[in-house]
């Protein structure tokens, strides 16, 4: 007797090239879920929210579990590296510490054994948890389909609440981020219920570096989750921060803004109320406690 | 549905078995294969009673399909004591007593034999991080927290 009804029918294919992908998507549509971890899928699939006539495993396809690091050219983590690969690569520890420490936030240390980066963002949830890192570093999408390559900004990848902006055809083959400044440092915050093991009911990522071209000296890149439809950044604080000479009185500022962008709605989590509180607070601590971090260097 | 025929190392031993594709590993391991140590709860990848490793590596045998498995190196729990002689983390947990209702404690004892083989003295703080994914409703944690402080002391996982 089983607890749960299980996964429903499927067929299991596991690509071997894109182009037995492309084939696939042109003849069966949506038909097919691409799978890598499936640690949202498959209990998509076991409530019935979702179904598929086929899984189509992408994980295998080349370059898709290779993380590749470059001083010149940035970062390349294919789309089927799962979290913890990612959270204990010593160039994404040292060059992109807020990945690392974003990845370590999900689930558990098992989920995180077959969760992937590309899943967390191709699921599009609002509280992915690697989007405002993902945000901050101003990373780019490598998509493929049967018309070639193209690259996205992550801020256009995800369009909606479980919606991105994939084409028919096309899948997601890796995240690219180019080098950050070189004295960048910053954090993920996140709420949760409990202090592990949840989804956040808010995070945000704060990522600043100096900058002698703006009259306060320093640039911040603010990117928040759970508080919208998709995660995003916060244009309108980091131009305050970079315009206006840094004090407590500017961060309480540029926290207020990003209060007020927020679009929270209720949920089993928290209430809207408390989300948008949370907001402004979290900004606040990261900001202030990325502020001394960069003092100090 | 098509049926794939794979086979797996389990605890050593080669296994061959057909399963359709939306079997789990769990039910591979229960079902097909008779290794009914591995607890199945509640089938989400929250509550660790199916962790098993793969290739040395914990994860939730819930979440994974069985078809994927094909070639890999599963380890249960039947697997870790060898010839009836318990590994130091499992006499921790009997001493101590970190047992009570007993079905979270084969998941409990892959995930901590998994961190003790990546970091053998771990601190309070990376034993309670490493079990985030084991919930045990009996014993309150701390004699599960205490026993693999223990392990760790005399020798580690294994």
């Amino acid at each position: 007797m089983l607890a749960r009804p299980g996964l429903p029918d499927f067929e299991y294919i596991r690509a071997e090239t894109p182009q037995d992908v492309f084939r696939l998507l042109g003849e069966k549509g949506d038909k097919i879920k691409l799978l890598m971890g499936g640690t949202d899928l498959f209990i998509q699939m076991r409530d019935r929210s979702e179904g598929a006539e086929i899984l189509l495993d992408v994980k295998y396809l080349p370059g898709m579990q290779e993380i590749n690091f470059n001083k010149k050219k940035g970062l390349t983590v294919g789309a089927a590296v799962t979290l913890n690969q990612l959270s204990i690569h010593p160039d994404v520890k040292t060059h992109y510490g807020i990945l690392s420490q974003s990845a370590d936030t999900v689930g558990n240390y098992q989920l995180r054994n077959r969760a992937t980066l590309g899943g967390n963002l191709c699921n599009a949830s609002p509280s992915a948890d690697l989007a405002p890192a993902a945000l901050v570093y101003e990373g780019t999408v490598c998509l493929t389909g049967p018309d070639g390559n193209r690259e996205l900004g992550v801020d256009e990848f995800m369009i909606g609440p479980g919606k991105t902006a994939l084409k028919a055809g096309e899948f997601l083959t890796g995240l690219h981020f180019s080098i950050p400044p070189p004295d960048a440092v910053g954090q993920y915050l996140k709420l949760g219920r409990s202090k592990k093991g949840d989804l956040a009911i808010v995070g945000v990522a704060v990522l600043g570096y100096s900058d002698s071209e703006v009259p306060s000296g320093f640039r911040f890149r603010i990117g928040l989750n759970s508080t919208a439809p998709t995660p995003y950044r916060v244009p309108q604080a980091e131009e305050l921060l970079a315009q206006n000479q840094i004090t407590e009185e500017i961060l309480n500022q540029a926290a207020d803004e990003a209060m007020k962008v927020s679009a929270p709605i209720e949920d089993v989590r928290a209430t809207a109320l408390y989300q948008k509180k949370m907001v402004r607070n979290l900004t606040f601590k990261s900001l202030k406690e990325v502020w001394d971090l960069l003092k100090k260097s | 549905m098509a049926i794939h025929a794979i086979s797996l190392i389990v605890n050593g031993t080669k296994e061959q078995v057909q399963v359709p594709s939306n079997m789990t590993l769990i039910h591979t391991l229960r079902e097909k294969l008779g290794y009914t140590g591995t607890k199945n709860g509640c089938e989400a990848g929250e509550c660790g009673a199916c962790t098993v490793l793969v290739d040395g590596e914990p994860v939730n045998s819930c979440l994974v399909l069985a078809v994927e498995m094909d070639s890999k190196e599963i380890t249960t729990i039947e697997g870790l004591a060898d010839s009836g002689q318990l590994t130091p983390l499992q006499e921790a947990f009997a001493e101590l007593n970190a047992v009570q209702c007993g079905y979270c404690t084969p998941g409990m004892l892959m995930a901590a034999t998994a961190l003790l083989s990546r970091n053998p003295y771990p601190s309070e703080g990376d034993i309670v991080e490493a079990l985030v994914g084991n919930l045990c409703r009996c014993t309150g944690y701390q004699r599960i927290i205490d026993a693999v402080q223990k392990a760790s002391r005399n020798g580690g996982a294994r």
